[in-house]
């Protein structure tokens, strides 16, 4: 361990604020893409499944003509 | 010889491959990036002119290098489905996309961070730090095509070719610093000769690099499992799935 304690190593040398700054950022963002990359395939299927849905009402209401 | 590569360009295939080898990227990258910014963080000793500043270099250079690797990736991917019309090339590097923007925004915004404090300002319009922002531009462009067909065949192939013809930015990027004078370090890390870095320093880097790669690489699975899903919407086996899940 470099640093003697965690207000120590909170501190980061007097550099606090650039260094949190950029992990905060770099792990936020990179938790952000996460979220919306898993959630994509969700939205898809449901998309599709809409469709789906979509096009067997059509077929029902076209065979009580 | 390589024909057995071929059956893979199926989507379904594609898709199940994907499936298998995404729980192993994301496990390693999480496990490989918690390590190394970790030891980075706390374990790493100071700089002896930097002080603890220098520690954004644990995710400063692994994004702007794999920002690179991933456009490389990228540019594979779309010349490959430009040339054999492999769509589900196509579908990768519509994947990769986004995630190198991210990669490469991330590679900027840490570079201003750690160039205020140890060049005192958060932006110059370097060299080096310019082709990087071009990077960026790139990667928009490649997206923003990419969103503007409806007939995806097209759109893969008119952001395919940008993504080729940028491929000129990455050896700019790369030996910008040695072309130019740069307010921007040459490289620290060697592959050819010693590394100009303490092992205790390397190390972490070295770790988070091989993180950062592995990450990317789990992130396209995921989009590219998606894409291939969007794609495929009037294929049976895809509308199975779309079933399992219902309309919610």
């Amino acid at each position: 361990m470099q640093f003697d304690s965690l207000s120590d190593f909170l501190n980061m040398g007097g550099y606090a604020f650039y260094v949190w700054l950029a992990y905060g950022v770099t792990f936020g963002s990179l938790g952000i893409l996460v979220m919306q990359s898993m959630g994509q395939k969700r939205k898809v299927l449901t998309e599709i499944a809409k469709q789906i849905q979509r096009e067997e009402r059509l077929k029902e209401n076209r065979s009580n003509k | 010889m390589w024909k057995w590569l071929h059956s893979y360009a199926d989507p379904e295939r594609a898709y199940n491959l994907s499936g298998k080898l995404l729980p192993w990227f994301a496990m390693l990258a999480i496990a490989l990036i918690g390590i190394g910014s970790v030891w980075g963080l706390a374990f790493a000793p100071s700089d002896y002119q930097q002080g603890d500043s220098y520690r954004i270099i644990f995710i400063h250079v692994p994004a702007a290098s794999m920002s690179m690797a991933a456009y490389m990736g990228m540019a594979t991917s779309a010349f490959i489905g430009l040339v054999w019309q492999i769509k589900s090339a196509d579908w990768a590097a519509a994947a990769i996309a986004p995630i190198g923007a991210v990669i490469t925004f991330i590679a900027l915004l840490t570079g201003a961070t750690w160039g205020k404090p140890m060049w005192g300002t958060w932006w110059v319009w370097d060299a080096r730090l310019t082709a990087e922002l071009v990077l960026l531009f790139l990667y928009l462009g490649v997206i923003a095509l990419y969103a503007s067909f409806e007939d995806k065949v097209l759109a893969a192939r008119a952001a395919g070719i940008l993504a080729i013809v940028g491929v000129i930015n990455i050896p700019i990027i790369k030996y910008s610093v040695e072309w130019w004078s740069s307010l921007h370090q040459p490289s620290t890390i060697r592959i050819t000769e010693k590394s100009t870095m303490p092992t205790e320093m390397l190390y972490p880097l070295l770790i988070n690099i091989l993180g950062f790669g592995l990450m990317i690489g789990a992130i396209t699975l995921i989009r590219f499992r998606s894409e291939v899903l969007a794609r495929n919407s009037m294929r049976p086996w895809v509308r199975t799935l779309a079933k399992a899940q219902g309309v919610k």
